[in-house]
């Protein structure tokens, strides 16, 4: 954003004192008029994170906590790429003793957990809380201090289930953990109940997020923004928050039942008592069926964002792919059934979720069909973002095509819980939305760090993950039908599935090594990769229209939208609106569906309370393992912390 | 890789547990649908790559406008995407019916079964009852469940500890066994033979060694069997075989195990009755032979980590006394 000396608002009232929250004599400077070094100077001061420890954990700058989550959830990447790398090891040939079934069991529900709770879940999210909040153009995300609770919540969740798992009681019952075999009687110890409390951690985190991320959409939007020109990136991540907040309070319940059953002694799940085992998976693949599309829609949002830029168009039928992404999040719900079809469930009503899977698959068509139509202008520009995405199409379509299979009834009964169905959804996953999260940290890498990460070691990335991934997952259908089960510790050799398990394991590590090689060039790019300039891919949406890496101020002036692509509209300058005070953290507050400016809000301080209501509820949800008076002892320290998270600030505002 | 995949896909079509090797109506059913779904999903496949590989060989830039955009050209993708999106919906509705009326099929055929046989899931052997209406002729057996070829024959599926899941890729899809719930698998095994499955729902520590076995035989075959299990126990033949069924009964086998025949009635482990008539030891993770036999009594943690089996204590005289009365238990 160039222009200091466009300063009024075209067609836009400026924000009405009278109806704002603060009377005209307690106003402060404002930046109407004022000139841009010291605006820097003004806005640096009131918006930077404090300096020193405590003021780095006081932070509640929507870039570093998301910055923290993607180094978080990164590091848990790795950790869960070498659960599977073990794994692979084991099964590498018949009989292998490596590893025995006790640490086996670990691994592989370490691996799913890590994987679905700390790394997929909070990456795109932690990308949503970097990027919507630029892409909307505003200077902070809702509830900046919640937004840093949440995260202190997730890292105390992962740090709870990695410390179990080194002192060798990680869960072993598998990441859906399915009674009775998590239940009191055949799960002894305190495994499960780790999975039990680290989902909650997880949960809480995400659900503070989601409802940040919600409400940063629907009221901050810098003005002009209506509906209609929302980007799409924004557009899937407010569907995935809607989907995290109806989602997970199901898999809540069902983690809080299995506490409740085997701490307290309730029989909720256990049938000798009058409990139902039945009743955990319908609870849990309510969550866990959602949980794929939590996952999957913000990288579809991605590859929105991604594929106009290097098409060098807008993107085709932009409307339909909202509506597409809308659809996906509320069919998302109704198809939970199709994990339980061998559960023996009556068949007419199997029958209907048959059809129900089938139909999501439509909306889904629709939005690649949507995206090739984007592609088909001319020979698109190949830099690595796209490269990923094109692997994204290889990959993904067949995972939805093996999900096809999967809904229908008869088809699933042979190949569910074999190795067919882990193929099918790392296909889904890792091509649906671990492609499209390396295509976006390409992508946005220089809008983070402000250096290019080198195209050469982008392409080497891409081809040694391309390769490796479909090495090691591709034979995975075929040793599933030959009927190889899933979470086997070992198999006969009788059974030929020696020579397959090897060729899968080669592909596995070199799948790994590639993202060794990935981790290389992020450093290499941080360090001394190229300048990249505030705009390196000429792209159009709002935050490339600041500087790389942004100010902790994200805007000087709050951009005023006028086009879906608003940089690509206003190719000399961003026209601005103004009139928010300087020496405050003042938001422009906009109406939901015109974006018009509506309120001035006060953004929260930095603050240390966050973490310490976390380490609060995170010492409550650990004691919780072992006594359910845990709840009680730990109310009072949450009490106290959240006391002083609201406590009077002694602003005007507070005093009214 | 292609013709590697080639190779392991024509070796894998042999295997005694494979989908894709049919055996019986319900798995035919089953390869066939898996067949057709795969290569229609190949041609949806082929043809979305063939869309996205079409703009990287174009030789035309897209204009230096990004906002540009020819309106004619995009009423003709609109056309394209939306008969894209109505062939999506015409192969979906297609392939939901079929599948429908696969699912009628299964259900059919095992409309008249004759035999039914419940079949129990325990941490980690299937428990196998033979029922009949005369409670002398019921027969408790375990991990191999023979069957009458040609003949269609009822699984009751259900649990006592954790969920398990019945599954014989060659003759039917699985189902799981849920302790309070009762499922029925109708199988039908066309010719005689031997057709190997295992516990595919994970069901603790020793999931993977949860093998059973379907044999079928020519009903009088089968029932020679049936008559000759449900004879108590052989008296001991030798004098060490003697002084092997004594220590059964003394030591804590005799608290899991049952033995018709003998005071020995445990019913929380395998019956023992005519263990040296099954083919395999501790559900398909051990061949039946007399040193197995041995090392899985010596050793049953060492062999099955985690399993209920405790380790006796035995001295070698001890151990091989009662290796040489199991050994009699045909």
């Amino acid at each position: 954003m160039s222009s200091a000396d466009v300063t009024g608002d075209r067609h836009i009232p400026e924000p009405d004192p009278a109806k704002g929250d603060l009377a005209p004599e307690r106003d402060g400077p404002r930046d109407t008029g004022m000139d841009d070094a010291s605006l820097h100077r003004w806005l640096e001061r009131t918006w930077r994170t404090p300096s020193g420890i405590v003021g780095a954990l006081s932070s509640v700058d929507h870039k570093v906590i998301a910055r923290r989550y993607l180094i978080t959830a990164f590091v848990f990447l790795g950790l869960g790429g070498l659960n599977a790398v073990a794994m692979r090891i084991q099964l590498s040939g018949p009989q292998r003793g490596l590893i025995g079934p006790d640490l086996y069991n670990q691994l592989f529900t370490m691996h799913g957990v890590t994987m679905m709770f700390l790394f997929a879940v909070p990456i795109v999210q932690a990308t949503g809380i970097y990027l919507v909040p630029l892409m909307v153009g505003t200077r902070n995300i809702a509830f900046p201090r919640l937004n840093a609770f949440g995260y202190w919540i997730y890292v105390s969740g992962g740090a709870f289930a990695w410390v179990s798992f080194a002192l060798n009681m990680a869960p072993d019952v598998g990441w859906f953990a399915y009674v009775p075999l998590s239940g009191p009687e055949f799960a002894p110890g305190k495994r499960a109940d780790v999975w039990a409390q680290m989902i909650t951690y997880t949960e809480v985190s995400s659900l503070a997020v989601a409802v940040a991320t919600i409400v940063t959409v629907f009221k901050q939007r810098a003005p002009g923004m209506s509906l209609d020109k929302i980007p799409l990136y924004v557009w899937a991540m407010l569907v995935t928050s809607f989907v995290v907040v109806f989602a997970m309070p199901a898999v809540m319940i069902t983690s809080t039942f299995l506490i409740l059953d085997r701490l307290v002694g309730t029989h909720i799940f256990n049938p000798a008592e009058g409990g139902d085992a039945l009743l955990f998976q319908h609870l849990f693949w309510f969550f866990g069926h959602p949980e794929v599309y939590i996952i999957f829609l913000p990288a579809t949002g991605m590859v929105s964002a991604i594929i106009p830029v290097f098409a060098r168009r807008l993107t085709f039928g932009h409307l339909g792919l909202v509506l597409s992404l809308i659809a996906v999040g509320f069919l998302s719900f109704g198809l939970w059934v199709h994990h339980m079809f061998a559960t023996g469930l009556p068949k007419l009503g199997a029958s209907f979720f048959t059809a129900s899977s089938m139909l999501i698959a439509i909306p889904n068509g629709v939005q690649i069909f949507c995206w090739l139509a984007t592609l088909w202008d001319g020979r698109p520009v190949i830099r690595t973002p796209l490269l990923f995405v094109f692997g994204f199409f290889f990959i993904f379509v067949i995972g939805g095509l093996t999900g096809v299979m999967l809904a229908s009834v008869p088809l699933d009964l042979q190949v569910h819980d074999t190795y067919f169905v882990v193929a099918h959804f790392h296909y889904v996953l890792i091509g649906g939305s671990v492609f499209p999260l390396l295509g976006a940290a390409y992508f946005w890498f220089p809008k983070i760090t402000g250096r290019m990460m080198s195209e050469r070691l982008g392409r080497c990335h891409f081809w040694l993950a391309f390769i490796g991934f479909n090495a090691a997952f591709f034979p995975m259908h075929l040793v599933g039908l030959w009927g190889m089960p899933r979470r086997v510790y070992t198999y006969p050799a009788e059974l030929g599935w020696g020579n397959i398990n090897l060729f899968i394991s080669a592909g596995a590590l070199l799948f790994f090594l590639s993202f060794v090689l990935f981790t290389f060039n992020l450093v290499h790019g941080a360090l001394k990769g190229t300048l990249a300039g505030n705009n390196p891919w000429d792209a159009g949406t709002l935050e490339w229209a600041t500087s790389s890496p942004p100010p902790s101020y994200n805007f000087a002036r709050i951009p005023l939208v006028t086009h879906i692509e608003p940089l690509w509209a206003e190719r000399e300058a961003l026209p601005v609106a103004t009139g928010l005070r300087v020496d405050a953290r003042e938001l422009l507050i906009s109406t939901v569906a015109e974006a018009y400016p509506d309120i001035r809000e006060k953004s929260a301080t930095p603050s240390i309370w966050p973490l310490f209501a976390a380490l609060a509820v995170g010492g409550t949800f650990l004691y919780s393992i072992f006594t359910p008076w845990a709840i009680v002892w730990g109310a009072a320290p949450i009490a106290i912390t959240l006391i002083g998270w609201f406590w009077p600030k002694g602003d005007p505002e507070d005093q009214e | 890789m292609t013709f590697a995949l080639c190779v392991l896909l024509l070796q894998g079509c042999a295997g005694w547990q494979s989908a894709l090797d049919p055996k019986g109506p319900a798995a035919g059913e089953l390869a066939w649908l898996i067949w057709f779904f795969t290569a229609l999903c190949a041609v949806v496949w082929v043809l979305v790559m063939i869309a996205l590989v079409a703009p990287l060989v174009m030789r035309s830039r897209p204009g230096d406008e990004p906002l540009l955009l020819d309106e004619a050209a995009e009423r003709r993708k609109m056309r394209v995407v939306a008969f894209a999106v109505g062939l999506t919906a015409i192969i979906l509705i297609g392939l939901t019916l079929l599948s429908f009326f696969a699912n009628r099929t299964l259900a059919a055929i095992g409309s008249e079964a004759a035999l039914t046989i419940r079949v129990t899931g325990h941490q980690w052997w299937w428990e196998v009852r033979y029922e009949d209406a005369t409670p002398s002729r019921i027969l408790t057996t375990a991990n191999e469940i023979h069957i009458p070829a040609g003949e269609p024959v009822r699984l009751l599926l259900t649990s006592t500890d954790v969920i398990h899941s019945f599954w014989i890729p060659s003759l039917a899809g699985k189902l799981d066994l849920i302790p309070g719930h009762m499922n029925v698998l109708d199988i039908k095994a066309d010719k005689p033979g031997v057709y190997r499955g295992q516990c595919a729902e994970f069901c603790g520590a020793q999931h993977a060694n949860m093998g059973t076995f379907i044999i079928a035989e020519p009903r009088p075959k089968f029932d020679a069997w049936l008559n000759d299990q449900l004879q108590p126990a052989g008296a001991p033949a030798s004098g060490e075989a003697k002084a092997g069924a004594d220590l059964f009964l003394k030591r804590p086998c005799v608290m899991c195990h049952r033995i018709g025949g003998t005071p020995a009635g445990g019913t929380v482990a395998p019956d023992l009755t005519h263990i040296a008539s099954r083919k395999t030891l501790a559900a398909g993770t051990l061949t039946m032979s007399r040193g197995n036999l041995a090392a899985w009594i010596a050793d049953p943690q060492g062999i099955k980590p985690g399993s209920h089996m405790p380790v006796a204590d035995l001295n070698g005289d001890e151990l091989n006394a009662i290796v040489a009365y199991l050994e009699g238990l045909k």
